[in-house]
């Protein structure tokens, strides 16, 4: 993720500038002259947001002055592989267009490489949360495309199909997709090899975690009750800031909201002052980071299935936290699906962010509070200015279905209860 | 804490539906005069929800819209603590328009009332018995009244509200309230219960989360909020929304004619064929029973009333797990997948602590729908138009031309989480329950998404395994006005009654 801060009143061209990117508010034109998102081949989603915080002012309510934090523009982009080639692809490709806008922050001159700017100006994420590692936009385009060309075929199909037995079913499938694919209608192209200098990092990660945590666990026993009392104290008097928000924002925020079945959320935070907070959030993250990796990379995230991509990223200094997320359906079911699904991890982390609903013992309460929760989501939303999908119109459950569907194909047997199964998705 | 509840304040449609009251009129109206209206209201006999025997013969009932509070003289900073969407209105945002699926047709530019320029002030709503209105009519329309109001629209019903124009049985399936206040609200709800919280339907007690839902919450010092009751969390302040609700109403015109049609085509004339179809699409059949098994005994009560209600509604959809006696996005099931969330029998920590970390799924098609207790909405709407049988319909000839339809009418106490919630994440969305490409089959507007150009099939799971998937269904329902409306309590009344003294 690129953060810039914005150079002293160039705000609203800016603004103006990114909004140009758009064919209509909240849709943007993925082939618009300036940033043509749908030409590289390997983003997924991708968003710029002004980061410009309507609720800086709430930490006065713990004694503390706001940081003087000017407004920064974020870019941030979920793609396949890694991001510094990505992103060398996007200044080879688009350098233009990204001059153009960064021109807007403090510290670009015409002269200065871009890429080397925009690596210095880039942070990484403290978590990050993927559906389904490992599946790229290509993947999920000929998926796509191969569910739709069933479907088709089917519905042309309905007489001869409705007595077949499953298993003549699924060969006569398999026959139809093959054909397809020679008369090149249909690509299915094999899984691209996952390097294996991503492998060794992973199995690091996997296993270094816990045996960080085994070597602290006697440190972190001791600290226990400490950390309960410091816990309790701060929860009984940590002020609550979740009033309604405010109608022309939330106004603002619906307008670019639901043109597609896949929705952006993009927020801005200041973490409670103090170290005891701050260790705290930083702990939770980096646990929460290792759950997404290796518990939770194959679909859901806990009991929530809707989010494509969410990252956790820590800005000046770790006093702030940005979250960002891509999740289907409209933020009214988003944040149900949270409070009654997983309101407790939400607690968790977010309980450490200022004026959050009152929590006990961090995970209950809080969020379950359900209108000053909704309060505080919105009141800490910022506008996403552009916004691109790669692969609009499909759900994460969409797209499951749709690798199961590809996989049935290729399998080489099924017993008949799978098959039946299988003809099920479809 | 548990309030009685003092039922001469609340309007009695939160508490019946007037099905023996089969003629009524709901007048929506402009105010012109607003000195008069107040002084209408003042003498009006709103009907309450005392219970009287002999049932009452008439009924009148009373709501706002946002517009309307303001017209009546209410100042605006106590109009700002309604909830946001009642204070836009239905209409008022275009982006709540694309939540609620009211685009291309359904539009609100399209509407008759509702839309911009035609946005109601009140909605007055009398009941009475079949050829009684009239009579009841002149007795509420006084002086006073053509005094105070334009009829910007007069929505007339007849006839008995129990079936609905394409012939089903309606108005089977109602939340229970719990009026005593019994149930209790905090922690994990594992069994589906169709008792819900008052609170989901009346504001000022506690909703499903235990919690209060926003209304407008006065101080006590003005005389004029004296006559309110105080706000059950904090009685230093005077509730105007206590004993109140949100109703919402929404007009819709019914294709009987289009939907049987399209039946027969599908079905190629065959009259039982046509019976099933339409059947699986509604997820009822046509006299009401549902088309899946009743759950043995868990709804029985004393209450033979109650127990002859269990009999059509006493079911879950847990021996329906892969939709093959209700499909998945069959109309009751959409508007209320029951147990659709709710992890199966699970005991212990253990199986608490899976669930709770994500792993307790049996099939990756499980808990993919919201918890529904949060999502429940009273329904008290009413038939309106000429019947059309089935047999007219498909004779073919004269009968087009007459609207028919139903004025949709719900009563719950946050709009957002409880009406839009169910219009925006279940009967409209193509993506319901991991569904795709489908809307509700009754309700859908089949327009596209992006990248999904047809959104007008409906998929019927079948035990072979390839779902039967029907193609081409056309727009059966048309949105043809709409509106969120407060229903106050009988003291909420009195004081927008006696506003501007």
């Amino acid at each position: 993720m690129v953060v810039a801060p914005i150079a002293a009143g160039r705000q609203a061209a800016l603004s103006e500038l990114l909004e140009s990117l758009n064919s209509r508010p909240g849709v943007v034109d993925p082939l618009n002259s300036i940033l043509p998102f749908a030409q590289f081949g390997q983003l997924h989603f991708a968003r710029l947001v002004i980061l410009d915080d309507p609720t800086r002012e709430d930490i006065r309510q713990h004694g503390i002055a706001p940081l003087p934090l000017p407004p920064s523009l974020l870019f941030l982009g979920d793609c396949d592989g890694d991001g510094d080639d990505f992103l060398e692809s996007l200044v080879r490709h688009a350098g233009k267009g990204l001059r153009q806008i960064f021109s807007h922050c403090e510290g670009l001159g015409s002269t200065d490489d871009l890429l080397q700017w925009l690596k210095d100006h880039s942070r990484r994420p403290a978590a990050m949360y993927v559906n389904w590692i490992g599946r790229t936009v290509a993947q999920i385009h000929e998926e796509s495309a191969l569910h739709h060309a069933l479907v088709s075929y089917l519905a042309g199909q309905t007489a001869d199909f409705a007595l077949q037995e499953p298993r003549i079913i699924w060969q006569k499938l398999i026959a139809f997709v093959d054909d397809e694919i020679a008369a090149q209608r249909l690509t299915l192209s094999p899984a691209a090899a996952t390097p294996i200098g991503w492998r060794i990092g992973n199995l690091l990660d996997l296993l270094g975690v816990p045996v960080v945590l085994l070597i602290i666990a006697p440190l972190l026993i001791v600290y226990l009750p400490i950390f309960a009392y410091q816990l309790r104290r701060r929860e009984t008097a940590d002020p609550e800031i979740a009033p309604r928000p405010d109608r022309d924002h939330v106004r603002r925020l619906a307008g670019l909201e639901d043109h597609d079945v896949v929705n952006q959320f993009s927020a801005i935070g200041a973490v409670k002052p103090g170290l005891f907070r701050r260790w705290t959030v930083t702990f939770l993250v980096w646990i929460l980071d290792y759950g997404a990796r290796h518990l939770y990379h194959r679909g859901h995230l806990t009991r929530v299935s809707t989010i494509h991509f969410a990252r956790w990223v820590f800005l000046d200094g770790k006093t702030r936290l940005f979250f960002a997320s891509n999740y289907d359906g409209s933020l009214e079911a988003y944040m149900d699906d949270f409070i009654n699904k997983v309101g407790w991890g939400l607690n968790l982390v977010f309980s450490n962010g200022v004026g959050y609903p009152r929590t006990n013992w961090l995970i209950f309460q809080g969020a379950k509070d359900e209108q000053k929760f909704k309060n505080y989501i919105r009141r800490h939303q910022l506008p996403t200015e552009v916004w691109y999908n790669a692969h609009p119109g499909l759900t994460a459950f969409d797209l499951e279905i749709n690798s199961r569907i590809c996989q049935g194909l290729t399998k080489n047997f099924m017993r008949d209860d799978e098959i039946r199964q299988w003809l099920k998705l479809i | 804490m548990s309030a009685i509840i003092d039922y001469s304040d609340v309007q009695g449609i939160v508490r019946y539906g007037y099905g023996h009251l089969s003629a009524a009129g709901f007048f929506l109206l402009r105010i012109k005069n607003p000195g008069a209206a107040r002084s209408w209201l003042r003498t009006a006999p709103v009907t309450n929800a005392m219970a009287v025997a002999p049932p009452p013969q008439h009924a009148l009932q009373v709501a706002f819209t946002g517009d309307g509070l303001e017209a009546m003289g209410m100042p605006r900073p106590i109009i700002d603590k309604f909830s946001p969407e009642f204070i836009s209105g239905m209409a008022g945002e275009e982006s709540r328009s694309r939540r609620l699926g009211d685009i291309a047709a359904n539009a609100p530019s399209q509407w008759q009332w509702g839309g911009a320029e035609k946005v109601p002030h009140l909605l007055v709503m009398l009941y009475a018995q079949a050829g009684a209105l009239e009579h009841w009519q002149e007795a509420v329309q006084n002086r006073s009244w053509e005094e105070a109001f334009t009829v910007l629209r007069c929505l007339p019903s007849e006839g008995p509200s129990d079936t609905e124009p394409f012939g089903f049985k309606d108005g089977i399936s109602q939340p229970q309230l719990d009026w005593e206040q019994m149930k209790k609200l905090s922690g994990d709800q594992i069994d589906y219960s169709n008792l819900a919280a008052l609170g989901e339907f009346l504001l000022g007690y506690p909703n499903e989360y235990g919690k209060y839902s926003d209304r407008p919450l006065l101080p006590s010092g003005d005389d004029r909020s004296a006559g309110l009751l105080p706000a059950a969390e904090n009685s230093d302040q005077r509730d105007l929304g206590r004993n109140g609700s949100y109703l919402v109403l929404r007009q819709l015109e019914q294709d009987v004619a289009g939907f049987w049609r399209f039946l027969d085509r599908q079905t190629e004339g065959n009259a039982a064929d046509q019976t099933k179809l339409a059947e699986v699409m509604v997820g009822r059949r046509m006299n009401g029973e549902p088309l899946v098994p009743l759950s043995n005994g868990q709804f029985a009560s004393a209450d033979q009333a109650a127990n002859d209600a269990m009999k059509v509604n006493g079911f879950t959809y847990e021996s329906d797990s892969d939709g093959t006696r209700c499909p998945f996005g069959a109309h009751i099931r959409r508007v209320n997948p029951r147990n659709g969330d709710l992890p199966y029998g699970t005991q212990g920590w253990f199986q608490w602590l899976m669930r709770t970390l994500g792993f307790h799924r049996k099939s990756f098609r499980d808990d993919l729908v919201s918890s529904t207790r949060f999502h429940r909405i009273l329904r008290r709407g009413r038939g309106y138009g000429n019947a059309l049988s089935r047999a007219q319909a498909l004779s073919g000839g004269a009968v087009e031309g007459y609207e028919r339809g139903i004025y949709f009418i719900c009563v719950n106490a946050n709009i957002a989480r409880q009406f839009e919630f169910v219009q925006n994440a279940w009967v409209m969305a193509t993506k319901f329950d991991g569904l795709s490409g489908e809307s509700d089959p009754l309700m859908g507007n089949r327009q596209p998404i992006p990248d999904c150009p047809i959104t007008d099939a409906f998929s019927i799971p079948q035990e072979s395994g390839l779902p039967r998937r029907i193609h081409g269904l056309p727009q059966f329902v048309t949105v043809r006005g709409g509106g969120y409306f407060f229903l106050p309590s009988i003291r909420a009344l009195w004081y927008i009654a006696t506003l501007g003294d």
